[in-house]
């Protein structure tokens, strides 16, 4: 396929390995930021091409592995209500919560069903007037402009019955978070690319001039993945920090401004709390009072719900950089994709997921 | 999660007030809202992600960037013939 292929010259992927290779000099950490990367870095067994001395450790950009325990048991919660149709992303319904997954609910007679678009999920709320459709709005800024235009479109339609639930997390300040804790270890981003194709990259040179570090926006094709890594090493390696971007065929500085015109009009900044990190301030987005109407969380009782992370995992770590699922001592053996302790083994997009499906243990 | 995928823009019409388009992804067709991408014409390529395109795909880019990396790769093989890896 026309811009994937031409991504996976073998040739290439040499001739940039070899590089890559005569730049290092020394050890360096790079932390790639979405879980998209994660796989590609393993599915085509890049960490183990690379030079040893370049060590990548993995973010959280993993929207699945992120949303919160209390968002998911307030997801089953509002499931398990008669006469809502519950709708999600698939990754979504293998999740753990405090009790059981959405899976489980749809086995005990709720209606929970994948829509690979919200506007699936507001064209079900359109066919059934009768239910309250409620679509479960996870995701990273890549997902944001889709989920604020099938509210839009909810109201254009006059909907009464549709609702989202917003679990909406930001990538600058997780960032901010990792860099500012004592323990971080991470000297160079590669920037997720699909998150700068709708909101640029302006937000980074303040991030580069205040903490001293490259932020390279970076594509998911192995080539794309080892010019980010070439750029970021380059830089450290001659004692810059800049924001580049090593995907330029998708992003732009400015991104997309109609789609962050949307997002701002639907939705406003707020304090979110992640899985396995806790609450980061002013890292997420929710709903704005204008369209409370269509929020979940106002629509149906679940306010109430209060829940507390498991001890056993450390998704927490990982999702910081600070540990490798090999350092777990579940992994592989209590902790698998079919019975995950954590959600970093459940999504497609997990570090845990990506380790075991590779078979790097 | 984020994945995205690029497609290639073969049809655009309204639908419900919403400016949509079909999308080929090497020989597979599917629908996806345009509205993000206002300046889309047919035979563009755009980067979709749960049904929206996100951005167009700039062609001339993408040419710099492969031209970039094919040096890389030259100058590499030019310095070390026959080396793997």
């Amino acid at each position: 396929m026309k811009h994937l292929s031409e991504y996976r010259d073998a040739d290439l992927v040499r001739g940039v390995l070899g590089e890559i290779k005569r730049t290092v000099t020394c050890p360096w950490v790079i932390m790639e930021i979405c879980g998209g990367q994660t796989h590609a870095i393993m599915r085509y067994g890049l960490d183990q091409l690379l030079p040893q001395d370049l060590e990548l450790v993995h973010g959280p950009g993993c929207p699945v592995c992120v949303t919160s325990l209390e968002l998911i048991d307030k997801a089953l919660a509002i499931a398990s209500q008669p006469g809502v149709i519950f709708t999600s992303y698939g990754d979504m319904l293998r999740v753990p919560s405090s009790g059981n997954d959405l899976f489980s609910i749809r086995a005990s007679g709720g209606d929970v069903r994948v829509v690979y678009t919200p506007l699936d999920a507001v064209k079900l709320a359109y066919q059934n007037p009768e239910k309250q459709v409620v679509f479960f709005a996870i995701g990273f800024e890549t997902t944001a402009p889709a989920n604020c235009m099938s509210v839009l479109q909810a109201k254009t339609m006059g909907l009464e019955n549709y609702s989202v639930l917003v679990s909406h997390v930001r990538v600058p300040p997780a960032m901010k978070a990792i860099l500012s804790s004592p323990h971080n270890r991470v000297q160079g981003f590669l920037a997720a690319g699909h998150v700068c194709a709708v909101m640029g990259y302006w937000e980074y040179p303040p991030i580069v001039e205040q903490y001293k570090v490259p932020v390279v926006v970076t594509g998911f094709e192995p080539l794309d993945i080892l010019q980010g890594i070439l750029l970021t090493l380059r830089q450290l390696e001659q004692g810059r920090a800049e924001a580049e971007n090593a995907y330029s065929r998708v992003v732009t500085f400015e991104g997309n401004r109609k789609a962050q015109a949307i997002i701002d009009q639907v939705f406003t900044d707020c304090d979110r709390k992640w899985r396995g990190i806790g609450i980061i301030p002013a890292s997420g987005w929710c709903m704005r009072d204008e369209y409370a109407k269509f929020d979940a969380e106002k629509r149906f009782p679940v306010s109430h719900i209060n829940s507390e992370e498991s001890t056993i995992c450390i998704a927490g770590q990982i999702l910081q950089g600070l540990k490798k699922p090999i350092e777990c001592p579940a992994f592989s053996g209590r902790c698998t994709p079919e019975n995950p302790l954590g959600a970093t083994m459940v999504s497609s997009e997990g570090a845990c997921a990506a380790y075991y499906q590779y078979s790097r243990r | 999660m984020c994945l995205g995928i690029p497609g290639k823009i073969v049809e655009i019409y309204q639908s419900n007030g919403l400016r949509m388009g079909k999308l080929d992804f090497g020989g597979v067709t599917r629908e996806a809202c345009l509205e993000y991408v206002p300046e889309a014409k047919i035979g563009d390529y755009a980067l979709i992600h749960v049904g929206f395109a996100l951005n167009l795909v700039s062609e001339q880019e993408a040419q710099e960037t492969l031209e970039l990396l094919r040096q890389i790769s030259e100058i590499e093989n030019s310095l070390q013939p026959g080396e793997i890896g």
